[in-house]
């Protein structure tokens, strides 16, 4: 057993080996599967494993084999000429790698205040993978996108159970489509996708929310109009206001479909919770994102946040990846200590004190604070 | 010689190259790939004096796991009937309304259990 330390519980989560290509992870749910990497993972380098990659899965219905030469994406809608594309063609096209951290939407759910309901992760759901690809760009040029394109829409082979219910449905407007970024992944730390990571096609929308890089990509369709399907309209929407956050029971306030990611920091050689010899010195090391811009600084504090230390930054792998830092801190007495980590992007994001809450759970973007006692 | 001009050689040397050897992936197959998913029937734990689970179990195992359920944090008696709400009529889960007040029951205890076990500090 694992304990997330999820305030008011319950945080205890077995580990699993029991999934397909997969080593020991959290078990938040046999079916769909949601499968958490447990923190210590991340303390092993700054590309997450794909066997320890967490797994997200909305529907119960998606294939368990995927026949390659049978594979088919089709491109349809507002397009010249409307597209069936093998994997051997998909291959063939000029090639693209990017390193990006993919992160569930709900990352840290199970940690806001007051508790909200759905999938309960600690910090977990995310991941950070070298991906290999396709433009989208270049498969929407070979369909030719017409005039009066607007939107993007993207499925994959995953349905509901039951009839009725929405098929899970993302889309991206038109201009991030072809700005070039987003890729149709069919390699992660260069091997093929583990089939719960989405084999053999993934979207990768560098910055984003996990929610748009569509598993086992199968269907896009280029809209005429804005998406209005239930997983845009609404599901995984936010608070437009800053922050994303709005005070609990609050109502009436703007909201907008979840996008770009925001800075985070998370130590990763403590646990939290762990009781620690006292020593005078204490390094400190972890990781950190910038969400839709470079790590610009990670800062350590020891005492609430009044004073803070810079550290040390690793090698940089590119605006959308993890990157390492490191610090020393003086614990000073024995005792409990609460350890800071706060992340400033490239565009001056600077994480917030105050966490984020929001009714679904989305987008935690605070000073995470970790609690160790030294004894 | 350039990092991706040595790669390509030594993937030729190898014998797996491709025409693009040095590219993101060059070598790369997609072979077809079967795999088993673990299976969960676990039904809903009975509470001792408590409300019966028959009606978790009739509505609410089909669609995913009890552990979703059983990993949720305290909700009150109406976040739990919307939840239930939000199941049958987003969702579309084939919930039978004749059942609504027995499920909410079980939830209720449920959440009673979480909350003591967090006040006692286990």
């Amino acid at each position: 057993m694992i304990d997330l330390r999820l305030p008011g519980g319950p945080g205890e989560r077995p580990l699993t080996t029991e999934f397909p290509q997969k080593g020991s992870m959290i078990l938040q749910r046999t079916m769909p599967p949601l499968l958490e990497t447990p923190m210590a993972v991340f303390d092993e380098g700054v590309f997450t494993p794909n066997d320890r990659f967490y797994v997200r899965w909305h529907w119960g219905s998606f294939p368990t084999a995927i026949d390659a030469g049978a594979y088919r994406l089709t491109i349809s809608g507002q397009v010249n000429t409307p597209l069936s594309l093998s994997l051997p063609e998909l291959l063939a096209m000029p090639r693209v790698e990017v390193a990006a951290i993919n992160q569930c939407a709900g990352n840290s759910r199970g940690l806001f205040e007051p508790r909200v309901a759905g999938a309960q992760w600690g910090h977990g759901a995310m991941g950070n993978a070298r991906w290999t690809g396709v433009r989208l760009k270049d498969v929407l040029a070979r369909a030719g996108v017409k005039a009066g394109a607007v939107a993007v829409q993207f499925g994959g082979l995953d349905e509901p159970l039951v009839e009725g219910a929405p098929d899970y449905l993302k889309s991206l407007d038109i201009d991030h489509a072809l700005a070039g970024e987003v890729m149709l992944a069919f390699a992660m730390n260069g091997e093929p996708l583990p089939l719960l990571n989405g084999f053999p096609l993934r979207l990768v929308v560098p910055g984003w929310f996990s929610t748009y890089w569509m598993k086992m990509l199968a269907t896009i369709e280029v809209l005429p109009a804005p998406d209005t399907n239930f997983w845009m309209a609404k599901a995984y929407r936010l608070p437009s206001g800053p922050g994303s956050t709005v005070a609990p029971g609050a109502s009436g306030y703007a909201e907008r479909p979840i996008s770009t990611m925001v800075p985070r920091a998370f130590v990763t050689n403590l646990a939290d919770g762990a009781t620690l010899p006292m020593r005078a010195a204490l390094p400190v090391r972890g990781l950190a994102m910038g969400g839709d811009a470079s790590v610009k600084a990670v800062e350590i504090s020891t005492d609430g946040g009044r004073r803070w230390q810079a550290a040390a930054l690793g090698a940089d792998e590119g605006r959308y990846s993890f990157r390492r830092f490191e610090a020393v801190v003086a614990p000073g007495a024995a005792g409990p200590m609460e350890i800071l980590a706060r992340c400033t992007n490239m565009d001056g994001a600077t994480q917030p004190m105050a966490q984020t809450w929001n009714p679904g759970g989305y987008s935690r973007g605070g000073v995470e604070r970790l609690q160790v006692s030294l004894a | 010689m350039s990092a991706p001009l040595l790669l390509g050689t030594l993937l030729l040397l190898a014998g797996c190259a491709t025409p693009d050897a040095g590219a993101p992936g060059a070598g790369l197959r997609l072979e077809s790939v079967a795999v088993e998913l673990p299976f969960d029937a676990e039904p809903y734990p009975e509470f001792a004096g408590g409300p019966s689970a028959e009606a978790m179990n009739n509505n609410c195992l089909s669609c995913h796991s009890g552990s979703m359920v059983l990993a949720q944090p305290v909700l009150s008696k109406a976040g739990w009937a919307a939840e239930v709400a939000k199941m049958r009529n987003v969702y579309k889960a084939p919930v039978d309304p004749a059942e609504d007040a027995a499920i909410i029951a079980w939830l209720v205890a449920q959440s009673e259990r979480v909350a003591a076990a967090a006040a006692s500090g286990s």
